[in-house]
C-alpha cells in the first residue's frame, strides 16, 4: 500500500487522549473485523478528511473515527471490539 | 439543458478583471490554486475491465453499466466552483462526464424514492436528496482538466455536485441507490450536516 496520506497513530495521540482523557497510544485495541491486537499506535491514520480515521494495519477496515467541530467530538468506535488500559 | 453551473463559472471569468471572484467563494472559505487531496482511506485501485456503476433501490429495475457501456452515455465538459468544507475553494475546475439526469433516465424510479446514497469502492457512502442531483446539477466525472481522473482525486469515477461540500461528491463512485428517507452517510453520521450548502455554512450537524 503506498498512500501519502497514511500517517502513524501517534499523530493525532491529542485527539485520543482528549477523549479518553489519557495517552491510549500504548493501550491495546482488538480489530472487530480480523480480530488482530495490537497498540493504539500501531493503526494507520488517515487525517486529511474532514475527519480522523484509524484503520486496522492487517485488514484496513476502521477501527475508529472521529470528528471534531467547534463544540463537540463525535465517536465512532465500532471497529474495537474492546480496549485494554492501563492504570496509573 | 440547465447551465447552471457552467454559467457561474462564465459569468465568473467575464468578470474576472475585476475583485469579482470574491463573489463566487462562500462564507468562510479561502481559494487555492492547489487540488487538495482529502481520504478517510487507501486509495482503491479499481481495474476497468472490473469496475461498474449500478443504479438500484427503488426503482422498478436496477441497472447496470460496465466501463465501456458508461463512457458510451452522453457526456459534455463541465466547468464548476467546488468547495470542501475543510475551507478550501476551487474556482472553474474542469471535469468531463454524464450527467447524473442521464443516468436516472435509464431507470423507473419509484415515487416513493425521494434521496439516494451515492456508494463507492472503498467503503464510502454520502447521502443527498434527489432535488440536488437533477437538473444538471450533479455529474459523474471520469476526466479532469482534460485527462483520465487519477484514483487519488476519485478515478475511475467520481460524483460530482459542486454546489454543495465536496464530501459530498463521492471519489471511486460505483453507484446510486434510491430510498424513500434520508440516510446519513459516512460523514453524516459523524457530526456533518446532511445537506452541505456551502452559501449556508452548513458544515455541522445543527449549523
Amino acid at each position: 500500500m503506498d498512500d501519502p496520506l497514511m500517517l502513524d497513530a501517534n499523530a493525532v495521540a491529542g485527539d485520543l487522549a482528549e477523549m479518553f482523557g489519557f495517552d491510549v497510544s500504548g493501550s491495546v485495541h482488538r480489530c472487530t473485523n480480523c480480530g488482530n491486537q495490537g497498540a493504539v499506535a500501531t493503526l494507520l491514520a488517515y487525517v486529511h478528511g474532514p475527519g480522523t480515521v484509524l484503520r486496522c494495519c492487517i485488514c484496513h477496515e476502521i477501527v475508529m473515527r472521529w470528528v471534531r467541530t467547534p463544540t463537540r467530538i463525535y465517536l465512532d468506535a465500532r471497529g474495537a471490539a474492546y480496549m485494554e488500559m492501563g492504570l496509573s | 439543458m440547465t447551465e447552471r453551473f457552467t454559467s457561474r463559472g462564465f459569468f465568473g471569468k467575464r468578470r474576472d478583471a475585476g475583485t469579482d471572484r470574491a463573489d463566487r467563494i462562500p462564507p468562510g472559505q479561502y481559494l487555492t490554486d492547489g487540488f487538495p487531496v482529502l481520504s478517510a482511506g487507501p486509495t482503491p485501485q479499481i481495474p476497468l475491465e472490473t469496475w461498474e456503476f449500478t443504479i438500484d433501490g427503488l426503482v422498478a429495475e436496477p441497472m447496470r453499466w460496465s466501463w465501456e457501456q458508461f463512457q458510451s452515455l452522453p457526456s459534455r465538459d463541465w466547468t464548476v466552483d467546488i468547495s470542501c468544507v475543510t475551507k478550501w475553494t476551487k474556482l472553474d475546475t474542469r471535469w468531463h462526464g454524464v450527467s447524473v439526469d442521464d443516468l436516472l433516465a435509464a431507470v423507473e424510479i419509484d415515487p416513493r424514492a425521494g434521496f439516494l446514497t451515492a456508494q463507492s469502492y472503498g467503503g464510502y457512502t454520502t447521502n443527498l436528496p434527489l432535488t440536488d442531483v437533477v437538473n444538471n446539477q450533479a455529474f459523474v466525472a471520469w476526466q479532469y482538466d482534460g485527462a483520465p481522473l487519477e484514483p487519488p482525486h476519485g478515478g475511475p469515477a467520481r460524483l460530482v455536485v459542486p454546489h454543495l461540500y465536496f464530501w459530498k461528491s463521492a471519489k471511486w463512485v460505483r453507484g446510486l441507490r434510491l430510498m424513500e428517507k434520508d440516510q446519513p452517510g459516512f460523514w453524516e453520521s459523524l457530526g456533518y450536516h446532511i445537506r452541505g450548502d456551502p452559501w449556508r455554512e452548513e458544515r455541522y450537524s445543527g449549523d
